[in-house]
């Protein structure tokens, strides 16, 4: 019995870092209409820009967010420009498939870039407590995961403020509802598409940096995450923050609980398998508008 | 103030409107009236710079608005109440109206502007923070009116503010129509409903597959033959 609690545990603390990672994914496919599937491959950048902060300045792990995000928000400023900029020019029904054709070739891209710079090995950031761990009720919690998931929970709460009470971050909302009528209204939609996906991607940079300190980073990472991301994305829909980051815990204690009840092998199954039956049953998703 | 001249336009292959020339003055109240697909919404839109007309021009107080972006016409002093109201649903009453002030010359008057708004239809005030989407068609009809005010407009285009709406409904908003009017501001109507459109305009047009078809001063639509037939039913042809 325990011994399933602290699966689930363990779960719902990843599970935290899905919710993060799809809430980036959900921001820009909401506003923009785009499906970056390079999602995942922004959140291994992250990843790296973590451990080399952490390496060469020797700042806490955690501290390194406060460089990493500002960092992402430029790399997501550049990759508008340069890509997703001409991308959102197309009528709506065009720029999934584009978005599709360009998504995949920054993810090749990025990963081949990384293997180049990097080398394919593993890589994590080892924090002085990293194996410090709280006991409760017979469950270890280890802290570096449990800051984490408070990390991330942050995160999605001050996002969720952010479109709440900024100016811009209403416009975004409004883009994201009907881009035409934002129009009408004297809403600049271009700069809400770009200030959606810079922050989509300082959010991808934050959960890389939260992957990198409590798990591990490779060039080969991205897919696995951009797959997580756009699971939590059907399930949870589109429209709520909040509602994406519940639909990663949820996601992650699925997971667990498929691992313990089936065996580790089908700990994936069971995401796919929520997928498939969401999209059958409640196609705008557990949460969505 | 609004001067449209040989304008085409089309979707695609399909031509929507050939060669319309019409102007709306400062103060007019202008109905455009004609059958569906007579392209109407599209010659709005077009002012509205959602759509790009494929020839022709329009002028707005001599400004060309083909050069001018989309978002930025509003600046000029244009706005639109879209067909269908295409309010932001998920977000509430005062958030759709703060929207309408979002571009920096009516956000400098943004207070004066939500008074307005909340004078001419008081519900609106107490449902400020209520969700759009949970609001009576009428009352959403209400927002869509008052988050085109709040560009501090000096033109005030509607696409078929009755559609879906009680009829009593109707009769209040044209009044609200009527009185932004006096305020100053220029109104330029979509309308089906033909009797309530010339009850309120000075000067109506009257466009059939996009072409305009008739135009003339209210009284002199309503005595038209062509529009009673077409338009006012047998009922009204024979009061």
């Amino acid at each position: 019995m325990s011994v399933l609690a602290q699966q689930l545990l363990l779960g719902l603390l990843l599970g935290g870092l899905y919710g993060l990672a799809a809430a980036g994914l959900s921001l820009v496919f909401g506003v923009l209409k785009v499906l970056d599937v390079a999602h995942g491959e922004l959140i291994m950048l992250g990843g790296y820009m973590a451990f080399f902060v952490v390496a060469l300045l020797g700042i806490d792990p955690f501290a390194s967010l406060l460089l990493v995000l500002p960092l992402s928000l430029l790399l997501g400023l550049t990759l508008y420009w340069g890509l997703f900029g001409f991308v959102v020019r197309a009528d709506e029904e065009t720029r999934v498939k584009n978005s599709l054709l360009i998504g995949f070739g920054l993810a090749l891209a990025l990963h081949a870039l990384a293997v180049q710079l990097w080398t394919a090995d593993e890589r994590s950031i080892v924090t002085p407590y990293g194996g410090a761990v709280l006991s409760v009720g017979g469950l270890s919690i280890p802290v570096v995961r449990l800051v984490s998931l408070a990390l991330a929970f942050a995160l999605i709460g001050g996002l969720h403020l952010l479109l709440a009470r900024w100016r811009w971050g209403k416009a975004i909302r409004a883009t994201a509802e009907d881009w035409q009528a934002a129009l009408l209204t004297g809403i600049d939609v271009r700069r809400a598409y770009l200030l959606a996906f810079a922050i989509g991607t300082a959010l991808a940079g934050a959960a890389g940096t939260l992957v990198t300190i409590g798990y591990s980073v490779s060039p080969s990472i991205g897919l696995e995450w951009t797959l997580k991301a756009l699971i939590v994305v059907v399930l949870a829909g589109l429209g709520s923050m909040i509602g994406t980051f519940v639909g990663g815990l949820l996601l992650g204690v699925a997971e667990a609980a498929s691992a313990a009840a089936f065996g580790g092998p089908y700990r994936e199954v069971v995401g796919l398998v929520i997928f498939v039956v969401v999209l059958v049953v409640r196609p705008r998703g557990l949460f969505g508008r | 103030m609004l001067e449209i001249r040989d304008l085409d336009a089309a979707y695609g292959d399909i031509r929507v409107l050939s060669g319309v020339t019409l102007s709306v003055g400062a103060g007019e109240i202008v109905a455009l009236l004609g059958p569906n697909g007579a392209g109407k919404s599209t010659l709005l839109n077009a002012v509205a710079g959602l759509l790009r007309p494929r020839a022709g021009s329009i002028r707005f107080d001599g400004h060309d608005l083909a050069a001018v972006s989309p978002h930025l016409i509003v600046e000029h002093g244009l706005a639109l109440v879209p067909e269908g109201r295409r309010l932001f649903g998920g977000m509430t009453v005062e958030d759709n109206l703060e929207l309408g002030a979002f571009a920096p010359r009516a956000r400098a008057t943004q207070a004066a502007g939500l008074e307005r708004v909340f004078a001419l239809f008081p519900d609106l005030r107490d449902r400020r923070r209520q969700l759009v989407r949970a609001l009576s068609g009428g009352q959403q009809q209400m927002v869509a009116v008052g988050r085109a005010l709040m560009t501090n407009p000096r033109l005030l285009m509607l696409d078929e503010p009755s559609l879906g709406i009680a009829p009593r409904l109707v009769r209040s908003i044209m009044e609200s129509l009527a009185e932004i009017n006096r305020s100053g501001v220029a109104v330029f109507l979509v309308e089906q409903n033909v009797q309530a459109a010339l009850g309120l305009a000075h000067r109506g047009y009257v466009l059939e597959s996009g072409r305009v078809a008739r135009h003339g001063s209210a009284a002199e639509l309503l005595g038209d033959p062509h529009v009673r037939r077409a338009y006012l039913g047998p009922l009204a042809v024979r009061e």
